[in-house]
């Protein structure tokens, strides 16, 4: 079977469990290029899990991942990065010790390979500096680019982790949560930031404010108890009974 | 007549073996539950020493008491460190606390040099401990047989505490996962506390009891702590099982190392150390 | 030039900046020479000093940057002397060669080390390198036809540097000798820290998770440091070997390396010259303790200890830029 050049990433059938518990059943998914999905779902519905098994954090019992054609299944994390498969963390998994800019050129030296050269200065690599200063800049982040990481307000750092992940130069983009803990003002904003991504980046989010999910997705995955609830665009599923079940069962939200 | 050196030389090994758990099994446990590395394990196992052989010369104490008073010595002296010092350090890195409780060893080593001085201290165990017993020609040591008594006893105590008592089973959720069991409504601050006391209370037990068989000066926490360490390490965080096979293991390997290649001194423990946590880094009966 | 590229240059400026050498190493270094005219009779414990930082600047490498506990390094710091002692005993005394070549085999022991490193952290990581320290210590001392065991390396003769400088009583080829291998071995880490490699390092010690996630080859990275880092030890156990024409057992201990780490804390770590000020302050107090009690030193030192991670746990030069800092 020849593979769809329109989809950029598909997952078939991936499968995993801890002892008796299945996180994540049998989820297949196709993300076309240029996307803007969501994905969504109850607390534990397996979501971070289903990020871990795509991006090669964890592995899974069964099931394969194409990225562009090519079956990364068995290729760890750190190579899927460098194929452009890159993700964001739901909790800032950042360098605070170092600053934006040190952080971001590390990202981008680490992509051009040349992050073992231990005989040339840092400051010889001036396209990289160059470069990481304009993804710095492309989210609002030049003003800061010389503070420690763990001086920068919450939601710089929020956004610091996307510009991590953008200095890989990825074709696919799963962000975990990336609004998590941002008030609702600045979360509109950084959502404007996702949106005016370039598109040749396919995007994949978590999250679970439903006014950023259905504003700024065109396609809807739900995810129950770790597997495939409903995939179609934000009108059915704002409509899908099954859907407002799942979601009257939570506490309810203001 | 191999077969009854090898049988002594089992023996002798597992009674060595079931000592290093005594002192050891506290640290496993409480590594296991809060993470963090406290060498000042050995110390406590050294006082718990000095407590037992003081209380017997000066006290008057009979053995029999002067080993419960050992262990609640050094648990209390473990709970005010604890409340006072270490609880500063559990969001510290690996490295801090590592030199934190190893500065602790050092100053405790040099207070007992000062207070008891260097040379060994002696110990009456009483007379019927001293002998040995024959069974089929071969003779064991009636010390090291108590040694064992006390250490199944007590692994046996851990095991029903743990598998049996509501206390046992917060303990083992917190070791599982700590965040989720205070999100539970678990005190783990007092588990924690309560563990660390019953842990280095043991140690001290451990350091009363090793003062017949390996006998007792200031350098007594350094050298037993590397053995602890690798029981520990070895073992598994936070396993008993672990602790007590890894012990029973290096136990039997250094006596035997010893008795037949002396040259090679304790060359082959540190070789299946480093083996062993290379092919399986967080220990034999290690978790996660 | 459009705003950008200003905001750009400053950010790109910061960067420069932080490699330039500052006032404050310079004239560090320029004060290095005053032992030679100052202090004579200390000259000998001046390159015990200058070992001792030569040693510490390796540990700083992986311990201060990349973040890997050792309790074992003396491994390396061992097999450079005893390698340097033996080559001058087969018959080759030349030092600068000598030195290389001890400084090559420690970085191709710690080259195939680095393969267990990087495969263990934590507890099993510690338990490792403390194991192969006590490993290679017990192994040195069953191997007394090669070593000479406890009674040390005999018959160890090095000869004069280029042909004229000779190693005498009194010191003087030894620590500059010494001091000026240190001086090297500075330069080379300082640029080693200041390439993209040391920033890498430091987004290892800074968030080891991160690294993958952003394509990283982090454990060929943590080899590499591994193995620059046994080299330079094994320099520094060399130059020990050629400065005294012997080779002892205690090049190996685990009284070595675990001195090494205090001074590492004492001065503050990944700043190399955290390294440097640790070794000065411990060598020296332990050089003018040295009449007192080993009970005794063991205490002061347990104590300081724990002072210094309780309450200054950069170390000495961490408080310092933290003054500075305020003062600003």
């Amino acid at each position: 079977m020849m593979p769809d050049p329109a989809i950029v990433l598909r997952t078939e059938a991936l499968y995993k469990r801890f002892g008796s518990l299945e996180v994540v059943r049998d989820v297949s998914l196709e993300l076309p290029r240029g996307a803007r999905h969501a994905l969504i779902g109850p607390n534990g519905a397996g979501k971070t899990t289903l990020v871990n098994l795509i991006t090669g954090q964890e592995k899974g019992d069964s099931g394969r991942i194409h990225l562009d054609g090519a079956d990364i299944t068995e290729v760890p994390q750190a190579a899927r990065v460098r194929h452009g498969l890159t993700r964001t963390f739901q909790i800032n998994t950042l360098f605070p010790a170092l600053t934006p800019i040190e952080s971001v050129t590390l990202a981008v030296c680490e992509r051009e390979r040349v992050a073992g050269q231990f005989w040339r200065s840092l400051v010889a690599h001036r396209r990289a500096i160059d470069e990481a200063f304009e993804i710095l800049q492309s989210l609002g982040l030049a003003e800061v680019a010389t503070r420690r990481t763990r001086t920068l307000p919450y939601g710089q750092q929020r956004l610091l982790e996307i510009a991590l992940a953008l200095a890989t130069r990825p074709k696919v983009l799963l962000l975990d949560e990336p609004a998590a803990g941002v008030p609702k003002n600045e979360s509109m904003l950084l959502f404007k930031v996702i949106e005016a991504l370039p598109e040749d980046i396919s995007v994949l989010f978590i999250e679970h404010d439903m006014d950023l999910v259905f504003s700024f997705a065109s396609r809807i995955v739900v995810l129950v108890s770790g597997g495939v609830l409903i995939e179609a665009p934000p009108d059915v599923v704002r409509n899908d009974q099954r859907v407002r079940e799942v979601y009257l069962g939570q506490a309810r939200h203001g | 007549m191999v077969i009854k050196q090898i049988a002594i030389v089992l023996f002798d090994g597992f009674a060595f073996g079931m000592l290093l758990f005594v002192l050891s099994v506290g640290l496993s446990v409480t590594l296991g539950l809060m993470n963090f590395i406290n060498l000042a394990h050995g110390a406590f196992g050294m006082l718990g020493g000095y407590v037992a052989v003081a209380s017997m010369q000066y006290l008057g104490l009979p053995f029999f008491l002067a080993l419960p008073a050992a262990f609640l010595a050094a648990a209390a002296v473990s709970v005010i460190c604890e409340r006072t010092l270490f609880r500063r350090l559990y969001r510290s890195d690996e490295l801090n606390q590592v030199l934190f409780t190893i500065g602790l060893v050092f100053v405790a080593a040099a207070a007992a040099a000062y207070v008891f001085g260097t040379s060994q201290q002696p110990i009456q165990v009483p007379s019927f401990l001293r002998g040995s017993i024959e069974f089929s020609g071969m003779r064991f040591g009636a010390y090291r047989l108590f040694l064992i008594v006390v250490a199944l006893v007590i692994t046996l105590l851990l095991v029903f505490g743990l598998e049996l008592t509501r206390f046992g089973a917060q303990v083992r959720a917190s070791v599982d996962n700590q965040r989720t069991a205070q999100g539970l409504g678990l005190d783990v601050d007092t588990i924690f506390a309560i563990t660390f006391a019953l842990g280095s209370g043991l140690a001290g037990l451990g350091g009363a009891l090793a003062v017949e068989i390996v006998g007792l000066d200031p350098s007594f926490g350094f050298h037993y702590l590397v053995y602890v360490l690798i029981v520990v390490s070895v073992g598994g965080l936070g396993s008993i099982a672990g602790s007590f096979f890894a012990a029973a293991l290096l136990g039997i390997c250094d006596v035997a190392g010893k008795y037949l290649v002396p040259e090679i001194g304790s060359f082959l423990i540190y070789l299946l150390l480093v083996a062993i946590l290379f092919v399986r880094p967080i220990g034999l009966f290690g978790r996660r | 030039m459009t705003d950008a590229t200003a905001a750009s240059s400053e950010s790109f400026r910061w960067l420069q900046r932080r490699r330039r050498f500052s006032v404050y190493e310079i004239a560090f270094w320029l004060a290095t020479v005053v032992p030679f005219f100052v202090f004579p009779t200390y000259l000998t414990l001046a390159s015990q000093i200058a070992i001792a930082a030569l040693f510490a600047i390796s540990v700083d490498l992986i311990l201060g940057y990349a973040g890997i506990i050792t309790l074992g390094h003396a491994m390396l710091f061992g097999i450079g002397a005893y390698t340097a002692g033996l080559i001058s005993k087969a018959g080759w005394g030349e030092p600068l060669t000598g030195l290389l070549l001890a400084g090559g085999f420690a970085g191709l022991v710690g080259f195939v080390v680095s393969f267990i490193i990087v495969r263990v952290r934590h507890l099993a990581l510690i338990m490792i390198t403390l194991g192969l320290g006590l490993l290679s210590y017990e192994l040195a001392n069953a191997m007394e036809w090669l070593t000479g065991g406890t009674d040390g390396l005999q018959g160890v003769d090095i000869w004069p540097i280029f042909g004229t400088f000779k190693f005498d009583l009194w010191g003087y080829t030894a620590y500059g000798y010494a001091l000026i291998v240190l001086f090297i071995g500075l330069l080379l880490s300082r640029k080693l820290v200041h390439s993209a490699f040391g920033l890498s390092l430091r987004g290892i010690r800074e968030n080891l998770k991160r690294m993958p996630a952003i394509g990283s080859n982090y454990r060929g990275h943590l080899q590499k440091i591994y193995t620059i880092s046994a080299a330079m030890a094994g320099v520094a156990g060399a130059l020990l070997a050629q400065t005294t024409s012997t080779v002892s057992l205690d090049t190996l201990s685990f009284q070595r390396s675990a001195d090494v780490v205090v001074m590492l804390i004492l001065g503050g770590t990944g700043r190399l010259y955290g390294a440097i000020v640790g070794a000065i302050i411990f060598m020296v107090a332990r050089d003018q303790l040295a009449d007192m009690n080993p009970q005794y030193w063991y205490f002061w030192i347990g104590l300081l200890l724990m002072f210094v991670v309780l309450v200054t746990p950069d170390g000495i030069l961490g408080a310092l830029s933290r003054l500075a800092r305020i003062r600003e």
